[in-house]
């Protein structure tokens, strides 16, 4: 037993204190390592790809949805759009990814944590390093300027600058003025991967997608190529395809194949809550 | 020097609001107006203050500016070169005719220089006086005909102009194409390809802010608007996907790639077809607005006040509208 001793007080404070403030190294969550993606969720949405004339569940606005009725599928065999990539805040829903942590080699901190896509192998980088966002006019892309700050043991992700993209790739259009918060969460080898879309354009109210992974000790991400090619003789310049307003006669195949109510098909934000169950009830399948 | 660009700016200024039915809407307070600059590729930078967006290019050999807004924001627009490189400005090259663009031209032509000799000077008297401006030679003729206080004065007119499909330069290391496309925004439009840094300057041909102004008046067509786009996305060259690789800076907003030109050239052809239809069904100009074909592109590009019905109506007369309807 000794007596109070202010040097040595001082000392274990200081030290403590270090400790403290070195604190967002001890909620640093290692998120390095391939992640298989888990496609029970939502998984006709996902790899067959969502049915034209389904925006049930989306929140999307008038004009938005005025927009996707005239999209045509056709686009997709233009050379131009065939390697368009699925923007950082659709991306989630389709493929394994890796990650991996960058770090100044000398300080030892944390720069940015990288992500991986196997699909159309898109990469985008998280700062962690506290740089700001760009100017509004610097240029927008698939993947957006993304910065990261722990919270707790979750990465929190803000991310702007992200050109305009599909919500879901059926049509219906993300704007290039929407910001995307997402979390990563790890429960063990669990990845939960939580993606929120505030879009003041196309959007009634905020739109919330959530993708679960798991950890996939010595996986590999396999490569993928995309090389455009003319698979069709275009008719001329000025050329996209798309539907006039009212002649798309796919719109309704959804709803009628799934004995769904035309209203509730076309989507709103009021589709995405369970007391639409009752506006149900009073509507009929075409 | 500032006494020299102030002095000018007044006759300038009023040229600035020439252009009324658009972007070069004069802008009330220029003294609030602050001159941001964003790096664009190495040597390539843009200016944004207000009006259009200025392509700046340096290297050894000096400074090439792409369009020079407004005069009374020269000084801010020298001091964000100056901040950029110390050379002198040897070139500006104007995209088209609009005071938004142009307004500056005799200031900040007035700042540079031009290295003359040989078949450059004696009948050229004038030939070392300022910086060389190159146009097509429509926007010499547009610039050179308006009366009255809002012309533009003769110093800021372009000293070279050029018909034809394109003018080229190798200046500060790099090839450097002045693309005419022709009845687009107006009859004098030019966009600018700067081949090593693998940058567009668009001019107003690509805007990433509002729906297109078809000058009609001043020789602008859709036709040719959707032509101008086509070039772009003939020349870009995307890294992978729709990203990176060849930039564009818009004649207004963002910096921009493949993807952006490709998202304005659909919302062009889509909204141009859905009114080629009505024009073909017998509707009046009235009866096309009222059935709002940009409704869905309307968040995007529609906040401009009249820029939807601007459009329309310019899409609406070029594409061909029906006899008598000169409403």
């Amino acid at each position: 037993m000794t007596g109070f001793d202010p040097m040595r007080c001082t000392s274990r404070a200081a030290m403590l204190a270090s400790l403290l403030l070195a604190a967002p190294g001890f909620a640093q969550v290692n998120f390095a390592g391939v992640w298989n993606m888990t496609l029970t969720e939502d998984f006709p949405d996902r790899l067959p790809g969502p049915e034209l004339g389904d925006y049930a569940g989306l929140p999307l606005n008038a004009n938005d949805r005025a927009r996707a009725q005239s999209w045509n599928a056709s686009i997709l065999s233009l050379p131009d759009y065939q390697c368009r990539v699925h923007p950082s805040d659709y991306a989630n829903s389709f493929a394994d990814i890796r990650m991996w942590h960058e770090f100044d080699t000398t300080t030892q901190e944390l720069i940015a944590i990288h992500i991986q896509h196997f699909a159309w192998n898109t990469q985008r980088t998280i700062w962690m390093d506290g740089r700001p966002h760009p100017h509004p006019m610097a240029e927008h892309t698939s993947m957006g300027f993304s910065t990261g700050e722990w919270v707790g043991n979750t990465l929190k992700v803000t991310t702007t600058h992200l050109k305009e993209g599909w919500l879901r790739r059926n049509g219906v259009a993300r704007s290039d003025a929407a910001t995307v918060t997402e979390h990563f969460i790890r429960h063990d080898n669990h990845l939960t991967w939580s993606v929120f879309v505030q879009d003041p354009k196309y959007l009634e109210e905020p739109f919330f997608r959530n993708r679960d992974y798991t950890a996939a000790v010595g996986d590999a991400i396999s490569a993928y190529p995309c090389e455009s090619v003319v698979e069709v003789v275009l008719p001329e310049q000025g050329y996209f395809p798309h539907y006039l307003p009212g002649e798309n006669p796919f719109l309704i195949e959804y709803a009628r194949n799934h004995k769904i109510p035309s209203e509730a098909a076309m989507g709103g934000a009021k589709t995405m809550y369970p007391e639409y169950r009752k506006r149900l009830v009073e509507l009929s399948p075409p | 020097m500032k006494q020299c660009i102030r002095a000018a700016s007044i006759a300038a200024l009023a040229a600035a609001g020439f252009c009324t039915p658009s972007f070069a809407q004069a802008p009330q307070n220029f003294d609030a107006v602050k001159i941001d600059t964003l790096k664009v590729r190495d040597n390539i930078y843009m200016l944004v203050g207000s009006g259009g967006n200025i392509t700046v290019q340096v290297g050894d050999e000096g400074v090439l500016l792409v369009d020079t807004q407004y005069a009374p924001l020269s000084d801010k627009i020298l001091a964000a070169i100056r901040a950029i490189s110390p050379k002198p400005i040897y070139y500006i090259v104007d995209t088209h005719h609009h005071g938004d663009h142009t307004g500056g031209n005799a200031n900040l032509r007035a700042a540079g220089t031009t290295v003359s000799g040989g078949n450059m000077a004696g009948a050229i008297r004038d030939s070392g006086v300022g910086a060389a401006i190159i146009a097509h030679e429509n926007v010499l003729l547009r610039l050179s005909s308006d009366k009255g206080p809002q012309a533009l004065p003769s110093g800021g007119w372009p000293t070279s102009t050029f018909f034809g499909n394109k003018k080229e330069l190798f200046y500060n290391g790099e090839g450097i194409e002045i693309i005419h496309v022709p009845a687009a925004h107006t009859d004098g439009d030019s966009i600018v390809f700067f081949r090593r840094s693998d940058v567009i300057s668009a001019g107003d041909v690509f805007v990433t802010t509002s729906y297109p102004f078809i000058d009609t008046a001043s020789g602008g067509t859709y036709q040719g608007f959707v032509a101008a786009l086509e070039k772009l996305v003939d020349i870009i060259i995307p890294v992978y996907g729709q990203d990176g690789g060849t930039l564009v800076i818009p004649g207004h907003g963002r910096i921009s790639n493949l993807g952006d030109v490709l998202n304005y050239r659909e919302m062009v052809i889509v909204v141009g077809d859905r009114i080629k239809h009505m024009i073909e069904a017998g509707m009046t100009l009235e009866q096309v607005k009222a059935a709002k074909p940009t409704v869905d592109y309307d968040p995007v590009y529609g906040a401009r006040a009249g820029a939807a019905e601007g459009f329309i109506e310019a899409t609406y007369r070029t594409l061909g509208a029906p006899p008598g309807d000169s409403r």
